[in-house]
């Protein structure tokens, strides 16, 4: 009997996951009447906007996967070795990009940097770029930093440091030679999670104005029929392609397990 | 000033002082043990040598040098950890390489150093193993590669054969002594257990509550305790409380039997409570046992530990442990049976406290 509901649980829940996938699928496909194309593929791939736009977000999510790394390893690090204290409150930051809303953030970012402001980094292109990979890194940030403490947690971090400080390592040859290939399985899902997250981000991209893809999947779908639905598999399959990747990593580790 | 000189060495961690006023010179080559019990302050010295550590107070000086205002990657120390501390995501050479590397040596060179060093463990043909495909064992091998091949001044071993089992623990132990010997490299060796400590040391400390209770050879930390606390530490000493009968012939009573030592006692008067220490194979029960002292007592006690019979005897409030080399021919003594101890009076020791 029990058995029965727990099917059924299961029957359900693919049902609700799946059935708005299919039928979504399933429209993008019916753009040529009375049979099923891949034209709505096509218009989208064709559309410049989705190339430059794509691009850009290509891009920005790099940046912020290289700037978020160089900011939450050594941070996560330096935490573990020396302020252990220190680590609830940290989290408890690390955390507050998940309860404040994008849009608050953004329009912090307005208001302390707009172009009459002492850094006035909304006044070229340049400059909102960065203050947007600044704002990605900032949501992305609880996914990095648990990952990369996860990560830490696996070496003795105290002991490894001592170690190779004994053969005469400094500050940055740790981090770049024995922590960070260390947790680097960690970093790379910290890494996936953040290119999902920008390349789907709205808010923060429409209103600093940027080329960005989450917004010309808004505009897409304001105005099209066929395509938003195109635009939505494309970018479902993105992300489930990071998350595979994530799984992927994570079993290419467990060949080789790290602890000392 | 020796080459690795310790000055009033002293540590406190907040309120506590961990460690005080430790005072030792270590020569060139020599190895020395740090021997104590859990929480005595034995690696704390230790990281204050390697610098990963501050002293509160006092100087460390090698190869006269003060250390005092080098960071750990500074100095020019050998570490070898309990827990191994391979670098998991490096195979074996590079693991040993890692030094050499960062020192800036070239290709060639590292390579020429590296065989050498595995040559010396004899772990060349897993040069290519990572850590995890290791035995504890052949981990604390490579760990001691990877701290000598660097070449440091002094070798620091904190326990690193404690997470090992016994036979290995041997083994291993016999091969550090040899590899430190035939380097000559100076050596400070921590660990709890005495008996690794009196095998492979040129000398060794023993450490009680942050201070050094005796520094001596391992003959005479064996053989002559300073304090009460070594005595009972290193080896299975016997410790007798005696009365003091007449301090001037060097007269005591254990018991309530008269034994009368070689030498008058200092600074006590008759009544006092001495303490005393006997070696458990300084005595003997056999017929015609030599030996110018003599007590009886009640056997409480034998374990038959192969080549020895360990005999435990109760005289007044002391239990007495004597060995005696197994012999089947001799039939060991009974419990309850009431038997005499010869011994030579010159093996009692006067313990100090
Ligand atoms: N970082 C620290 N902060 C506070 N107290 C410490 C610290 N490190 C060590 N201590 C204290 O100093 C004392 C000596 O510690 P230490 O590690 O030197 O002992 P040990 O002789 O090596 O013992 P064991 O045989 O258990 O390794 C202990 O009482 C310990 O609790
Ligand atoms: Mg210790």
């Amino acid at each position: 009997m029990k058995k029965i509901w727990a099917w059924g649980a299961l029957l359900f829940g693919i049902l609700y996951f799946t059935l708005p996938l299919v039928g979504m699928t399933n429209f993008s496909l019916k753009m040529r009447r009375g049979e099923y194309s891949f034209d709505a593929y096509a218009k989208v791939f064709g559309d410049p906007r989705f190339q430059e736009t794509f691009t850009y977000s290509v891009t920005q999510a790099l940046f912020t996967i290289v700037f978020g790394v160089l900011l939450v390893v050594p941070t996560a690090y330096w935490i573990r070795l020396k302020l252990p204290g220190l680590r609830p409150y940290v989290e408890f930051v690390t955390l507050l990009p998940l309860v404040i809303p994008a849009i608050v953030i953004v329009f912090g970012y307005i208001r302390l940097y707009n172009t009459s402001s002492w850094l006035p980094l909304t006044g070229s292109a340049f400059g909102t770029n960065i203050l947007l990979m600044f704002g990605y890194a900032t949501l992305a940030l609880p996914y990095m930093y648990r990952a990369v403490d996860t990560g830490l947690r696996t070496i003795d971090v105290a002991t490894l440091t001592e170690a190779a400080q004994s053969l005469g390592a400094g500050w940055a040859t740790i981090l770049a030679r024995i922590i960070l290939p260390n947790v680097l399985v960690a970093v790379l899902s910290g890494a996936f999670l953040t290119f999902a997250i920008v390349i789907g981000e709205f808010t923060m991209a429409a209103l600093l104005n940027r080329p960005a893809f989450g917004p010309y999947m808004q505009l897409l779908g304001a105005n099209r029929a066929y395509e938003p639905a195109a635009l939505a598999v494309i970018a479902f399959g993105i992300t489930w392609g990071c998350l595979g990747l994530i799984q992927l990593v994570s079993r290419f580790q467990k060949s080789a397990p790290p602890k000392a | 000033m020796s080459f690795l000189s310790l000055t009033n060495i002293k540590k406190s961690f907040g309120p506590v002082q961990v460690v005080h006023d430790f005072n030792m010179g270590i020569e060139k080559g020599e190895f020395v043990s740090f021997l104590g019990p859990s929480g005595c302050g034995k690696t704390t010295i230790l990281r204050m040598i390697a610098g990963f550590e501050t002293p509160s107070g006092g100087s460390i000086f090698i190869d006269g040098k003060d250390q005092g205002a080098l960071k750990p990657n500074q100095r020019n120390i050998g570490m070898v950890f309990q827990a191994y501390a391979l670098f998991p995501n490096m195979n074996v050479h590079d693991n040993v390489a890692f030094g050499l590397k960062v020192a800036g040596t070239s290709k060639t060179d590292i390579d020429i150093r590296v065989k050498q060093m595995l040559g010396l463990i004899k772990l060349e043909h897993l040069a290519d193993r990572f850590p995890y495909q290791l035995s504890g064992g052949q981990q604390q091998r490579v760990a001691l590669a990877r701290a000598l091949a660097v070449k440091p001044q002094v070798l620091l071993l904190d326990e690193p054969l404690s997470a090992l089992d016994a036979k290995i623990r041997i083994s291993l132990r016999e091969e550090i002594r040899q590899i430190q010997q035939q380097l000559g490299i100076t050596t400070v060796f921590v660990t709890h257990d005495q008996e690794e400590a009196l095998s492979i040391s040129d000398r060794i400390v023993v450490m009680n509550a942050g201070r050094a209770d005796q520094i001596g050879t391992p003959f005479e930390i064996y053989n002559t305790p300073a304090t009460r606390f070594v005595a009972s530490f290193v080896g299975t000493l016997n410790i007798i409380e005696a009365k003091v009968a007449d301090p001037a012939a060097g007269s005591i009573t254990i018991g309530n039997q008269p034994v009368t030592l070689r030498e008058p006692i200092a600074g006590l008067n008759g009544g006092d409570t001495i303490s005393l220490a006997l070696r458990p194979e300084a005595g003997s029960i056999a017929e015609g046992a030599k030996g110018d002292a003599s007590i009886s007592g009640e056997v409480v006690s034998t374990s038959f530990l192969g080549s020895v019979i360990r005999t435990r005897l109760r005289v007044g409030s002391d239990i007495i442990s004597f060995d005696m080399f197994n012999n089947p021919g001799i039939i060991p003594p009974a419990s309850g049976e009431n038997v005499t101890l010869r011994f030579a009076a010159k093996d009692l020791l006067v313990i100090r406290e």
